[in-house]
This record gives structure tokens, C-alpha cells and sequence, in this order.
């Protein structure tokens, strides 16, 4: 399996995020994440202990606080905030934990795949969403995606 | 849980000027990519509508801005130049513009070769100046006159990989140094070459522009342009606050910061092709992606062409100066050598015994090469640019880029190479008679 399929993989087996560090303001990309996730068809709990509510949803003040189970954390923290975000994980069962770019902490990375978790590094979800399952091709992005393959998704 | 993963694979250059760009699409598995000939996209509901105006969703809106018949070529031309995103224009000139535009505002200066096409020398020096964007045209065999000329306002270097019509070649890594020590783009027009024969983001360019016209589209039937990023130039060094504070032009959007390393071309997409309009048409997109399906193969043959006629006119007796890079004898042919290997281009001039009318004379003797203003088409074109592209420049300004009164540009085509030199030799033949 190569890493294309590895994604794909990952976005169709998981529908549960919970966005750490999401914005209240529109224009932010934490913002643009979850409000891209929510289009597409996830569930997206926001963790912030500053707001009660973003994107319409409610907004909690820790992972640990979410009364559901989360699949995939995206974190939109500080790299050097993460001392304790490991464990948190664990405790919540989180299958993935899909760091932002930008957002590069190569000990948290070790630490939650000798754990068993599944991490992405340095990415965004929504462009990698966006790559491999339509949409950032219509901006002219090289989506290094080559198939002969037929579309599945109707592009919205 | 722990799955074997192994990198994507890496696809050669042909293979992506095939299939690059492309998912046959789900409501008919079309092989041909389908022309979208339309001006607007339904939306699902208001709020799908928002989000696509926000950015929030990708996906199309106006034809003005995207349309995935162009969003196809847009990446495939992103993929063959190793670039990370690209924007279709409606023609070459409308991609530096933009370019530049988006760039630039007034206050700021632009440091360029002045061996240069002269569409651009006029956007350069009387276009852009009405806005209070200035530009100082160097030599471009000398890098230390790129570096002279770098100001504190400077926001960016513009080169042509091969420069028309001299034929020049510039060394793009040694500029792109100046480039990087000034913390501002160096913009390589990549037109003559195509990605086929130089890539120049590999050797540090980040921005490349493209008339498509020419050999990407190869058949001389549709005007288009293109602009491609690389995705690694650090917009956020301080001197670009249009890529990172808030855009008056578009919601407060902070480009860099939402769009990382595709931001450049959202800013030209949303800012410049969204309010200045010079969107590149459905059906043209279709034309120049049928083009770059054999653009490989034709950039070989228009190469061993180009250099059989380079061949030929040096050893002919009526030729003064062949300008071709692929010569042992030219002076740009090591650099040939390390930028263009895979052969030197379709594209030479040369000047004949007689000056400017044994030049006039040449053009009109011919049988079928063609008298006309492009370069790139399938067949062979001749211009003499002193009376023609370049002569909206005064005679001082036509020395300096390289347009002797005599010079003679070619673009080889792909016809029979015999009868191609058939032609060049019986119109030189008549056109210098009187100087023999």
C-alpha cells in the first residue's frame, strides 16, 4: 500500500475529529477544517476551553471532556504544548493524531506511534482531504494523484 | 494496525503529460478530458454556496476563477514543471502580468534581462511604470549586474531561460542566488524551453510562466498562459505583507497563512483572475492539453530539426552568424550544455550578408516556411523581429536585447528537415544574390 491509499484509507475508516486548538474566527484554518470536515460529512468536536461554541457545535474544553468517542485528533496547537497530549489520547482510545503544518514535534510523534497510534505530521487535513478526493484539483494544485481509475466522488 | 506503507509512486515525465491532472469523471468514466463549457456551477444550498466563497470548500464557482476542463492542464502543467500549483491565464502576456501584479505594488521595483520578448520589455518599462511599479533591465550574461541592481524595493527577478530573440541563455542557478540573498522571487518565462527540455524550479526559480501558446500547445491554435509555483518561497520574510495580512481583496483572507505553499496562486486566482478577468477559455484548456500529450516527442524532433538547420547555415557561405546554443562554436553552449541537455531548443536566428533587406528579402523568398509572429507551432515560422515583435523599441534599445537589424528568428518545425533546408537555402540563395 502506498501513502495515497494510506490516507484514503484513513478518511474512509474514520468519521469521528475532534479539532484541539480550533478558532472561533471564520477565517482561520483551524476554522476552515472543521467547517470543511462538517461539509463533508464528519462528526467535528471543537476543544477549546475558550469558547462554548464554533461552527454551530459544541465547543469543549479538553479532549478528555468529549462525552463520544474521537477517531482522529487534529491538533492546531503549539509544537512545544504537547508534553501531555499523548496520554490524553491514549485514555480517549484515538486512533489517529493528525498534526497540523506547521505543527512539528518529532518526540510526540514517536511517542504516540510506539503507542500504537497512527500520526500524520506537518499536513493539513483539508488539503490532503481535499487532494485525494477531489476539489483541490479544480485550484490547479499538482494533487500528484495519477489513475485511470473512475471517480467515485461527486465533488461538492 | 501497523499497515507496510511505501512512498507514492514517482511518474516520468511523459506518463504526466499524459494523465496528469485527470480523473475520468464519475458521470461518464470519459477518457478524453471533457470540455466544461460553461460559465457558472449550481450550488447544493446556501450554505454550500457560502462555503465556497469563503474558501472553506474547494470547488467551482464562476468560470472566471475555475472551470475543470482548465483546472486539468492548470495541474498538469503544475506536475511536468515539478511545481506545487499553477494558474491558467487567457494568454503569455496576461500570465506576467499577473505575475508581476499580484507581486508588486506601487513603490516597487522589478530587476530583469533585457534580452527579453518585446511584450514584456513594453509591460516593463511603460506598463507597469503607470502604476508606479519600476524596473531596471540588466545584462543578462552578467550576474553581478542582476545583483547591482537589486534595490531595497525590489520584489522580484525576472529572466527568460532562453531569451527571445537573441537566443541567449541565462544561468538561472547563479541568478536564483541573487534571488534568494535578495529574500525575493526569481520568475524564470520557461516558453521557449518547456519543462521538456528545463525545469528551472528545480534550479532554484520560484515562480515559472509559460506562453502556452507556443510549444505546450504545439499546433498553433489557442492562445493561453500559465503561471506555476514552486511551493517553497518564504512569503512570510517580511517583504510581501500582501500574502500575509489580511486581503481588502478577499474576506481578510491571510493567503500564506491559510494556503501555505499554494498560496501564490490563490492570491492570483481570488485577487487577480477574480477582478481583472483574464481567464483562459474551457475549449483553449482543451487545446493546449492536447498539446502537452505529445509534447515530449515533439520538443525531440523540433530539437534534432532546429540543430541540423543550425548545422547547415553555419557552413553556408551567404550566412554571416548562426545563433543557436546546440553549436559547439555559440557562447552560451556550455550553459546549453547544464540547463538545456536534452537539446537546445526549436528556436534560432541568424543574419545573412545584406543587413536589414537581404533579412526583409529572406522572408519574402520563402516557399512555405511561414512569415508570422509566434514560435512553437508544429510548422516551421520566420520573422525578422527588427521590423516586426520588437519594433515598437528604438535602435539603441533593439542592440541592447539582442535584435541585430539583420537577424532572422526561426522556429523550426516538424516538417521534412530536407525540405526545410530546401527553402531557407533557395530563398538565401536569392535574397543575397546582389551581395554575392
Amino acid at each position: 500500500m502506498n501513502e495515497n491509499q494510506a490516507l484514503i484509507d484513513l478518511f474512509q475508516q474514520f468519521k469521528k475529529f475532534a479539532i484541539i486548538g480550533v478558532s472561533q474566527t471564520w477565517q482561520r484554518p483551524s476554522n476552515f477544517v472543521g467547517k470543511y470536515l462538517l461539509n463533508h460529512g464528519y462528526t467535528v468536536y471543537p476543544v477549546n476551553p475558550n469558547y462554548q461554541r464554533v461552527l454551530g457545535q459544541v465547543c469543549y474544553p479538553s479532549l478528555s471532556a468529549i462525552p463520544y468517542p474521537v477517531e482522529i485528533v487534529v491538533c492546531f496547537r503549539r509544537p512545544e504544548s504537547l508534553k501531555t497530549l499523548v496520554p490524553e489520547l491514549l485514555k480517549k482510545e484515538v486512533k489517529v493524531l493528525w498534526l497540523q503544518l506547521g505543527v512539528i514535534n518529532k518526540r510526540v510523534k514517536d511517542e504516540a506511534e510506539s503507542n500504537g497510534i497512527q500520526v500524520v505530521m506537518d499536513r493539513c487535513v483539508k488539503i490532503e482531504h481535499a487532494r485525494l478526493f477531489g476539489g483541490l484539483n479544480f485550484m490547479g494544485v499538482n494533487t500528484k494523484v495519477i489513475t485511470s481509475k473512475r471517480s467515485r466522488i461527486v465533488f461538492n | 494496525m501497523k499497515k507496510k506503507i511505501e512512498a507514492n509512486r514517482e511518474f516520468g515525465f511523459e506518463t504526466k503529460c499524459l494523465h496528469s491532472g485527470q480523473i475520468p469523471d464519475a458521470a461518464t468514466g470519459s477518457r478524453a478530458v471533457p470540455i466544461y463549457q460553461t460559465s457558472s456551477y449550481v450550488f447544493d444550498d446556501p450554505d454550500h454556496a457560502a462555503s465556497l466563497f469563503n474558501l472553506q470548500t474547494f470547488g467551482n464557482v464562476y468560470a472566471r476563477i475555475s472551470n475543470p476542463t482548465t483546472s486539468v492542464f492548470e495541474e498538469r502543467v503544475a506536475s511536468i514543471e515539478n511545481g506545487r500549483a499553477a494558474v491558467a491565464l487567457s494568454s503569455g502576456m496576461a500570465a506576467i502580468t499577473v505575475a508581476l501584479t499580484a507581486i508588486c505594488e506601487m513603490g516597487d521595483h522589478i530587476v530583469a534581462s533585457r534580452a527579453l520578448y518585446g511584450g514584456t520589455h513594453t509591460l516593463l518599462t511603460v506598463n507597469l511604470k503607470k502604476f508606479g511599479i519600476s524596473a531596471t533591465l540588466v545584462d543578462p550574461d552578467s550576474i553581478e549586474s542582476f545583483s547591482e541592481a537589486v534595490q531595497s524595493n525590489t520584489k522580484a527577478i525576472f529572466i527568460e531561460t532562453i531569451g527571445n530573440p537573441a537566443i541567449n541563455i541565462i544561468d538561472i542557478k547563479k541568478v536564483a542566488q541573487v534571488a534568494r540573498e535578495a529574500g525575493v522571487p526569481l520568475i524564470v518565462d520557461n516558453t521557449f524551453p518547456t519543462p521538456f527540455l528545463c525545469q528551472p524550479l528545480n534550479w532554484g526559480a520560484d515562480i515559472v510562466v509559460h506562453s502556452a501558446t507556443k510549444f505546450i500547445g504545439g499546433h498553433g491554435t489557442a492562445l493561453g498562459g500559465i503561471v506555476v509555483e514552486s511551493g517553497s518561497f518564504p512569503w512570510d520574510n517580511g517583504k510581501f505583507p500582501g500574502m500575509t495580512e489580511p486581503s481588502p481583496g478577499y474576506h481578510n483572507i491571510k493567503f500564506f497563512e491559510t494556503f501555505g505553499d499554494f498560496a501564490f496562486s490563490m492570491k492570483i486566482r481570488m485577487e487577480q483572475l477574480r477582478v481583472m478577468g483574464p481567464s483562459l477559455s474551457p475549449f483553449n484548456s482543451f487545446l493546449l492539453l492536447q498539446g502537452l500529450e505529445t509534447l515530449p516527442i515533439r520538443m525531440e524532433r523540433h530539437c534534432e530539426n532546429a540543430s541540423q538547420i543550425a548545422h547547415f547555415l553555419e557552413q553556408h557561405p551567404r550566412v554571416k552568424w548562426v545563433s543557436y546554443p546546440g553549436l559547439t562554436s555559440n557562447k552560451y553552449h556550455q550553459l546549453a550544455k547544464q540547463y538545456l541537455p536534452m537539446g537546445a531548443g526549436g528556436i534560432l536566428s541568424f543574419g545573412i550578408e545584406g543587413g536589414v533587406e537581404a533579412g526583409k528579402r529572406f522572408i519574402e523568398n520563402l516557399t512555405f516556411l511561414s512569415h508570422l509572429a509566434n514560435v512553437g507551432d508544429s510548422k516551421t515560422l520566420v520573422i525578422h523581429p527588427a521590423s516586426t515583435t520588437h519594433r515598437q523599441m528604438n535602435y539603441e534599445q533593439q542592440i541592447a536585447s539582442g535584435v541585430l537589424p539583420e537577424l532572422v528568428r526561426i522556429s523550426v518545425g516538424l516538417e521534412t528537415l530536407d525540405d526545410i533546408i530546401w527553402d531557407i537555402d533557395q530563398s538565401i540563395g536569392k535574397s543575397s544574390e546582389s551581395f554575392s
